[in-house]
């Protein structure tokens, strides 16, 4: 079905797909930074980049799809051979993952300008999409890379982007100042946790490749520094991936930065560190070192459960509807914890499918409201009151995304969560699929609140009249939306791509 | 007829003409739509193939199967096709662009649910009749219709969480998703028996019928009455064939609304609790089993749809003209409303199974099914209920709002659409009550498009036997006679306006914490939760938020030494169950 991807496109670029990938956004990063022109022209370029990096992706989709089962691709970085050399190695799982974050990143920058025209001053604007392409460059490396070390450079480099990224968000509120320091602390900590776990990997087994780590781990066992290193890693993952009880950098952070950014690390930056963590878990670790040796279900299942029931409780009592969403997406990362915590093709497919289907939701969800709050300020539950009238076309798209959310039939979000149970209950893990779907009427009273005060209460502030977000928010918004209900009503095409995802750990894994 | 045709669910027609009403502004187009779609869709059905699977899909692993006509589908289907068109001429005379689109949907979701041959597409189609309904109650813009809206979904979207869970139980048990007849005893099956019972008005699990009916809109009342019930009666029907429980669930129900509706002001909540009582004589068929019963319960739910959706137009008639459906202020209206009292004696005389009219030839079928069962107890609770049921739904409506004191009030003749509509489901009544004076004709034309028209019993089942008349005369004849006798002597309950309390009081009182959360009386928290239960749930209320809020504990304490702390905790705990735990 993809081989007219691979006809149409050039052989150059085929032939270097995940290095071009990489480098674009590097190369352009840093020269948005100095162009002129308000950040009008860096705003184009950024758009570009992000285009032409989806169709990268969709290059490799098509060459990872060309073989039954998937192919693995690896490009070995400047011809040094793996494993010496660095290795990028693309399989069914992580061009998931890098389609994922190249599509939402050029869908929400084309969205971004008039948000970044209304809260970034002028001067800031092009080193703001600097920030954004490195960010963005960043969580591609993260994706692509198969070697342990270069995976951590890729995460900091795509941190220390977001940090200046959250903490651009002061022009709007102050408080995105703190939120950064915070998340700068926090995610050092992870950071340095990942890579002390690196460390030990080294010393026990001397190689940084992941392919060749899986295969000397095999050899070295359960050895002590191999167990200390697997869980530092584990929790230095964790931290970046919002795993319950590390999750409490997020909600400022989604809060308080720019809209744009909101909607951009709220569909990707978690859900790579999600990667990551799986990546680990199963191909550098095998399955049963880490759920046998490790007892990891142990350690998942809980923290997965406890973010998708306590975190539903504290969206349901914010007063901001960033907050709420933010809380949210804390324990929708509880869903897919809970779906790799099975240890299982299905349990894995099941989280993958849901991390994909959460970020068409939760891109919609932000996008939309950073359109409502272009035109209307404020961003508590009490000044969308009466929005549906005001705008329909904006709000509709809030609606269905927030359905998706609850997990209404017709939407991805019940396709994710129906995996999710089948999953649990194929491993009769029936009580945590019970706890699924109480934590889904959770999700019911949270949305259901904003929905309630968006078409059906008066309006807060009668004085604003007619007001939709304009059609550089609505085009991207509704492509969203739209993929939600499709995802919803077919659900085939991403969830074969999340089940190969799956398969891959499972049957080819890294080794 | 074209291929592609025949395996178009019936239900996506009209589905698709309410998404076609959402976007057409056009009052007269909108309607000509809703007119149009049952026709197409009822012409569809006739021509669709039986026992096949029409339209399947395979969608995650799961075989779905979109479209499968048989005998027993194609009874309820085609009665809510016909309710549905009954329903587009009767809300013709107003403008209401989401009540179209609202009312399109449920009933063609109602139609493609009765249609489907498994449960997913089922829970599906369950869901949407659901979250569409309720926007029929919430129409009407008052308060109560409000709450009472929110309770109605809260309880239809349990009862579809449970069906979904049952269904995915019995999936893991049994690998089959198709519906058929289920067991009772699996805990799956079990959590399927709950969600249709929640549909249905099981006892205890009935009351919002009562609640929410009365409180929609004059045309949404008359549409919410022939689906959402009949559609878990089918269900039944088709899952739960002889579970011998239902015959005593059955039974109960048709008893207990029976008080409620005596002593009930409002005429429409009247209608509502009589909508229940009706519904037991059909789970209790449903218990008994037999081919006989099955037929019996089938047809009930035929004729059912009819002549109740004819009750409630006529008291959304008077409501719509008076703005009042209340027994206290009717009275009298004959006067100026001619033919809706006509229409509604018709519909009394059905649903009190008068000889002639449609109820006499479906509750005979029940009622000697029942008997023929050996189930005496039930059968005289169902013979005291019928009593119950010309009491309230066959006296008391048409003489409290036509007749009975003059209230004074003289309002127009309902509007011609209206007319028109009540006309149409009157005719029906009294066609298929009608003897077969000649064959096909009269009850023999329902009695062939039965589930089991085969049946050596039903072939042989003749409702117009001096004997069936004479028993069912005499019942009549007597609950009318104490009728007027309780009226002159005056013992009769007077038309009181009041509260009855049902037994969701308890799980309204209780519940109402839970429902407190759900954001909606969300700032009146304090001074309504009066009383225990009330006191209860706010203490468990301020726990939750002392925990959760913004201000709680889990959000306090120094975001950056909180998360430090935790991941050093985390870290520990990672290397303990590594270290320890094999």
């Amino acid at each position: 079905m993809m081989d007219w991807i691979l006809q149409i496109a050039p052989a150059f670029a085929e032939a270097h797909a995940p290095a071009l990938l990489i480098l674009l956004p590097m190369l352009a990063g840093p020269i948005a930074a100095f162009l002129p022109g308000g950040g009008r022209v860096a705003w184009i370029m950024t758009v570009v980049v992000t285009g032409l990096c989806t169709l990268l992706s969709l290059i490799l989709l098509a060459q990872v799809r060309s073989i039954e089962g998937g192919a693995i691709i690896s490009y070995a970085m400047g011809g040094w051979a793996p494993p010496h050399g660095i290795e990028f190695r693309i399989d069914a799982l992580n061009v998931l993952i890098l389609l994922l974050v190249s599509v939402i990143a050029f869908l929400t920058s084309i969205f971004g300008w008039p948000t970044i025209k209304a809260e970034i001053a002028d001067g800031k604007r092009a080193m703001f999409f600097g920030a954004f392409q490195v960010c963005f460059m960043g969580l591609l490396g993260v994706a692509a890379t198969g070697d342990a070390f270069n995976l951590f450079v890729f995460l900091e480099l795509s941190s220390i982007a977001t940090y200046v990224l959250v903490a651009l968000g002061s022009g709007r509120d102050r408080r995105a100042l703190p939120a950064a320091i915070n998340y700068l602390l926090m995610g050092t900590i992870g950071a340095s946790f990942y890579v002390v776990g690196v460390g030990f990997l080294y010393a026990a087994t001397g190689t940084l490749n992941m392919a060749d780590l899986a295969v000397q781990l095999q050899d070295v066992g359960g050895n002590r520094a191999v167990q200390v290193g697997f869980a530092f890693i584990l929790v230095g993952l964790g931290l970046k991936a919002a795993m319950f009880p590390l999750h409490q950098w997020l909600p400022n952070a989604y809060s308080y930065s720019p809209s744009f950014v909101t909607a951009f690390l709220a569909a990707t930056a978690t859900k790579v560190a999600i990667y990551a963590m799986v990546r680990f878990l199963f191909s550098v670790f095998s399955l049963d070192f880490a759920f046998e040796g490790m007892s990891l279900a142990l350690i998942l299942a809980p923290m997965g459960i406890a973010a998708m029931l306590a975190c539903s409780f504290q969206a349901i009592f914010q007063a901001d509807i960033r907050r709420t969403l933010a809380y949210s997406s804390v324990a929708q990362v509880g869903y897919m914890l809970l779906g790799i915590s099975l240890g299982t093709a299905a349990g894995v497919s099941a989280g993958m499918f849901h991390l994909v289907n959460h970020a068409l939701m939760k891109g919609a969800l932000f996008m939309a409201v950073a359109g409502a709050v272009l035109t209307y300020q404020g961003t508590r539950i009490h000044d969308f009151a009466g929005l549906g009238r005001r705008a329909p076309w904006t709000m509709t798209a809030f609606a269905i995304a927030g359905l998706s959310l609850i997990g209404v039939p017709l939407t991805a979000g019940f396709q994710s969560k129906f995996a999710l149970v089948s999953a649990l209950l194929e491993s009769g893990w029936w009580w945590a699929a019970l706890l699924v779907v109480f934590s889904s009427v959770l999700a019911v009273i949270y949305m259901g609140r904003i929905l309630e005060a968006v078409f059906f209460r008066a309006p807060a502030n009668p004085h604003k009249e007619h007001g939709e977000a304009p059609l550089l928010i609505l085009v991207p918004l509704w492509i969203l939306a739209i993929a939600n209900i499709w995802v919803g009503v077919d659900g085939g095409f991403v969830y074969g791509l999340a089940t190969d995802a799956a398969e891959a750990l499972f049957i080819g894994g890294a080794s | 007829m074209n291929g592609l045709l025949a395996t178009i669910n019936p239900g996506l027609v009209l589905i698709l003409a309410g998404m076609l009403a959402a976007v057409i502004p056009v009052q007269r187009v909108r309607q000509g739509l809703a007119l149009l779609a049952p026709v197409i869709a009822t012409a569809l059905l006739l021509a669709a193939p039986r026992e096949t699977d029409l339209a399947s899909l395979s969608m995650m692993g799961f075989d779905m199967v979109l479209y499968r006509v048989d005998s027993l589908s194609f009874i309820f289907g085609l009665a809510f096709l016909i309710a549905a068109f009954i329903n587009a001429v009767y809300a013709l005379h107003q403008d209401s662009q989401f009540e179209d689109t609202m009312g399109l949907t449920y009933m063609g979701a109602a139609v493609a649910a009765a249609f489907c041959g498994d449960f997913i597409s089922l829970f599906v189609f369950w869901e949407l009749t659901a979250i569409t309904s309720v926007f029929l109650i919430f129409r009407s813009g008052t308060q109560a219709a409000y709450k009472a809206g929110m309770r109605y979904l809260g309880l239809h979207i349990l009862s579809g969480v449970l069906l979904l869970f049952g269904a995915m139980q019995i999936y893991f048990d049994t690998g089959d998703m198709s519906i058929r007849a289920l067991e009772l005893g699996n805990p799956g099956v079990l959590l399927v028996f709950l969600a249709f019972g929640i549909k249905a008005g099981f006892p205890f699990l009935h009351t919002w019928i009562a609640d929410a009916y009365p409180k929609a809109t004059v045309v949404g009342t008359v549409i919410l009455s022939a689906f959402t019930t009949k559609l878990a009666i089918y269900a039944l029907a088709r899952t739960f064939a002889g579970e011998q429980s239902l015959v005593w669930i059955g039974a109960i129900m048709t008893i207990y609304p029976v008080f409620f509706a005596v002593v009930e002001n409002d005429l429409r909540k009247v209608l509502s609790f009589s909508l229940n009582n009706q519904l037991g004589f059909m789970v209790c068929a449903i218990g008994v089993g037999t081919p006989l019963a099955l037929n019996g319960a089938a047809a009930h739910a035929f004729c059912h749809i009819m002549y109740k959706s004819l009750l409630f137009m006529s008291m959304g008639a008077v409501l719509y003209r008076t703005g009042t459906a209340k027994a206290t202020e009717l009275g009298g209206l004959f006067r100026t409303m001619p033919w809706t009292t006509v229409f509604c004696l018709i519909g009394a005389a059905s649903i009190s199974a008068f000889p002639l009219f449609s109820g006499f030839v479906s509750k005979s079928l029940t009622m000697s099914a029942v008997a023929g069962g050996a189930f005496l107890i039930p059968w005289l609770m169902l013979l005291f209920a019928s009593a119950g049921v010309l009491e309230h739904s066959g006296i008391k409506i048409p003489y409290f709002a036509f007749f009975g004191h003059d209230s004074g009030k003289r309002p127009k003749e309902a509007p011609f659409n209206m007319l028109v509509a009540m006309g149409l489901a009157a005719f029906i009544c009294i066609a298929v009550g009608l003897p077969a004076f000649f064959p096909g004709f009269g009850f023999n034309w329902l009695y062939s498009i039965l589930p089991f028209a085969n049946d050596p019993y039903t072939v042989r089942y003749e409702p117009y036997t001096g004997d069936h008349i004479l028993t069912q005369m005499q019942l009549l004849v007597l609950a009318i006679f104490a009728f007027a006798l309780l009226q002159r002597l005056g013992a009769y309950p007077p038309e009181k306006r009041g509260i009855i309390i049902d037994t969701d009081i308890i799980y309204r009182k209780a519940g109402y914490g839970l429902a407190t959360w759900a954001g909606l009386v969300w700032t009146k928290v304090g001074p309504a939760m009066s009383g225990v239960f009330g006191g209860l749930s706010a203490r468990t209320f301020s726990r939750l938020e002392a925990a959760f809020s913004p201000r709680g504990t889990l959000a306090s304490g120094g975001l950056f030494n909180g998360m430090a702390i935790w991941t050093a905790v985390l870290l520990g705990l990672a290397l303990l169950i590594a270290f320890f735990i094999r």
